[in-house]
């Protein structure tokens, strides 16, 4: 039935625009207007936006110095002399530290991801496409990475690294290489032995050409839903770090020292931990939402 | 038969794959795929190989094309053994020697158009390095194959089974390769469409002198597009002849009984059948005598200890039958 509208219009239009009507029916057809038909997607995307504008906009947005220390004006609640969130044990506007905050959280948690997944993509494609020796070494050491608490091998790298933002995200990087290389291997080992990669090799395409052009393209789906999934988990990554002093040090703000900071006075200032925590809380479900609505339209094989 | 060229020389080709042992301790098994197999590929000519499942036919096409490695044996092409060919040789001899596979479905890459797919073979040889004249060139090769402009945007997905085998055989003839080894490349397609596709190969032989090897295990489709038929049984070829004498005046035992298979067109047309009791012999372990020899109607005591070699008995035709042994 399609097929014989399809030739339909062919006639009327020519082959030319004909054409051109079937590349402006993918465009309306493809990944984004996909994922825009999923709710809870959108919700999440709104989430995450919203939190990313915030932090590009933190200087807009804050109404105080978030550095400014006041101390006769510590531990505030909400609203109280136009602080909206209160202010901290330094008398610093909490508001402002957790607008400033999300841009170190987001950076620290995308930059995190994205330095796991290239060295991630390129240990999974070697070791997957070579196999045999190479294989085997690379996931062995993958392996004895996992074998390590996130934690803990984050712990280690940070006072080996020392603190310091492009540190935090060095650490998350690498606690997240391994299991970005085991999903790209995985994958590789599927697609590789797919007749069209047999195609290629009987054409003589080199093994580089292979890997990008052909297997890394058929991998790349589930890899940006794990990615997406995967901030989240860094953001925690690196709230994590910084509760535990290793990350982002005083006075920078992060969501994860503000709460850092809230444990200390949960009995006398409540607010500094609970703010941070749903802060963390809401972006965290965000990027899951998200995350789930990519893999929903990327993959969805992968749906239980 | 004498004014031919031979294109493609196949010597002694031999493919053995090991079994991995399934218990510990165990000794690794050998599965013999193609045993000694030797065949003259003639220039614009079409062989045909025939065989039922698991007897060698696709090995055999994969390793013409060096998908796999053959285990001993040669095969010459230009005078030269393509399996010591290197790097730049190597690549040069993949251009004139290309193939068409079995299933349309997972032969072309899900993530490139038609259009790109046609093209790859160009960006990988560098044949043509204009981009426009490239994607021109992919068109005009679309347009042979019976495709059109509207299509070249499209991904394989959106194609059917018979236009996905179109743009393969584009995708194959982008390079103008001399050979195109076939494998069973209209078992996946309705028996509707196979007339098309085998129809646009005998066409685009005609118009481009191209060299077949097609591989099937369709009797019909194999008689139609054949000028010469080799029978395969467990690895080894057992009979090759033309592709008319074949089916007149079949000599071995085997394609007797294969031949008398094929349903006589009239109802009032007798024939007799004549069926082989027992299973295919497994090609795993080590390999004695005829492979037929238990199956055979005909099996000498000869038969259980020597393996027959293919002997011309005349006109081209050539069987490996101990039967025609004094001829």
């Amino acid at each position: 039935m399609a097929k014989q509208k399809n030739t339909a219009t062919a006639e009327v239009l020519g082959a030319e625009a004909h054409s051109q009507l079937i590349k402006r029916e993918r465009r309306a057809n493809n990944v984004w207007n996909k994922l825009r038909r999923n709710k809870t997607a959108m919700i999440g995307l709104v989430i995450v936006v919203f939190m990313m504008l915030m932090a590009i906009l933190a200087p807009l947005i804050a109404t105080h110095d978030p550095n400014a220390i006041k101390p006769s004006e510590t531990y505030l609640s909400f609203g109280e002399k136009g602080h909206i969130f209160g202010t901290d044990e330094f008398g610093r506007d909490l508001f402002s530290r957790i607008v400033y905050g999300a841009r170190v959280s987001l950076i620290a948690a995308i930059g995190g991801t994205v330095v796991g997944a290239i060295i991630g993509i390129l240990l999974g494609l070697l070791s997957g496409y070579l196999g045999g020796a190479v294989d085997a070494v690379i996931m062995r050491l993958m392996d004895g990475m996992l074998a390590f608490p996130f934690v803990l091998l984050a712990i280690i790298l940070m006072t080996i690294l020392g603190s310091g933002l492009p540190n935090v995200i060095l650490a998350i990087g690498i606690g997240n290489v391994p299991s970005f290389a085991r999903v790209v291997r995985g994958q590789v080992h599927i697609v590789k032995n797919e007749e069209y990669c047999n195609a290629g090799r009987v054409l003589g395409v080199s093994n580089i050409r292979m890997l990008f052009r052909h297997i890394l393209p058929n991998t790349i789906s589930p890899i940006i839903v794990y990615a997406t999934l995967n901030v989240a988990g860094a953001i925690i990554s690196e709230a994590t770090l910084s509760f535990l002093g290793l990350g982002i040090s005083q006075p920078t703000a992060s969501w994860g020292n503000i709460l850092r900071a809230g444990k200390d006075c949960l009995n006398t200032a409540p607010h500094i931990a609970t703010i941070s925590g749903i802060f963390i809380l809401i972006t965290v479900l965000g990027f899951n939402l998200f995350g789930d609505g990519v893999r929903d339209v990327l993959d969805p094989k992968m749906k239980k | 038969m004498s004014d031919k060229k031979v294109i493609l020389k196949v010597r002694n080709l031999t493919k053995e794959f090991k079994i991995r042992a399934q218990k510990f301790g165990e000794q690794p098994q050998i599965l013999h795929a193609l045993t000694d197999v030797s065949v003259d590929i003639y220039e614009g000519e079409t062989l045909g190989i025939i065989g039922e499942s698991g007897c060698g036919k696709s090995t055999f096409g994969k390793c013409l094309v060096q998908l796999h490695k053959a285990t001993a044996g040669s095969v010459e092409y230009d005078g030269r053994n393509i399996f010591e060919l290197k790097k730049e040789d190597l690549k040069n001899l993949k251009r004139d020697i290309q193939m068409v596979f079995q299933d349309p479905f997972s032969s072309l890459d899900p993530r490139m158009t038609a259009g790109k797919l046609v093209e790859e073979p160009m960006i990988v040889h560098k044949v043509v390095t204009d981009k426009a004249e490239r994607s021109r060139k992919a068109l005009e090769l679309l347009q042979t194959v019976g495709l059109d402009v509207q299509h070249v945007h499209r991904y394989p997905h959106e194609f059917s089974g018979g236009q996905r085998q179109r743009i393969n055989v584009a995708r194959a003839l982008a390079l103008n390769p001399k050979l195109i080894v076939c494998d069973e490349p209209v078992s996946a397609l309705d028996v509707s469409i196979q007339a098309q596709v085998l129809n646009l190969f005998n066409q685009l032989q005609k118009e481009y002198n191209l060299t077949y090897v097609f591989i099937s295990h369709d009797l019909s489709v194999i008689k139609h597009i054949s000028d010469r038929i080799a029978i395969m049984y467990l690895g080894r070829i057992v009979e090759l002849c033309d592709a008319n004498s074949i089916y007149e005046n079949p000599l071995h035992p085997y394609t007797q009984a294969l031949l008398s298979a094929i349903p006589p067109e009239s109802p009032f047309e007798k024939r007799e059948r004549i069926v082989l009791s027992g299973e295919i012999p497994s090609p795993i372990g080590e390999q004695k005598g005829c492979p037929l020899a238990k199956r055979c109607p005909k099996c000498m005591e000869r038969c259980k200890t020597d393996a027959p070699q293919l002997k011309d008995v005349g006109d081209g035709h050539h069987v490996a039958c101990f039967l025609f042994d004094d001829k």
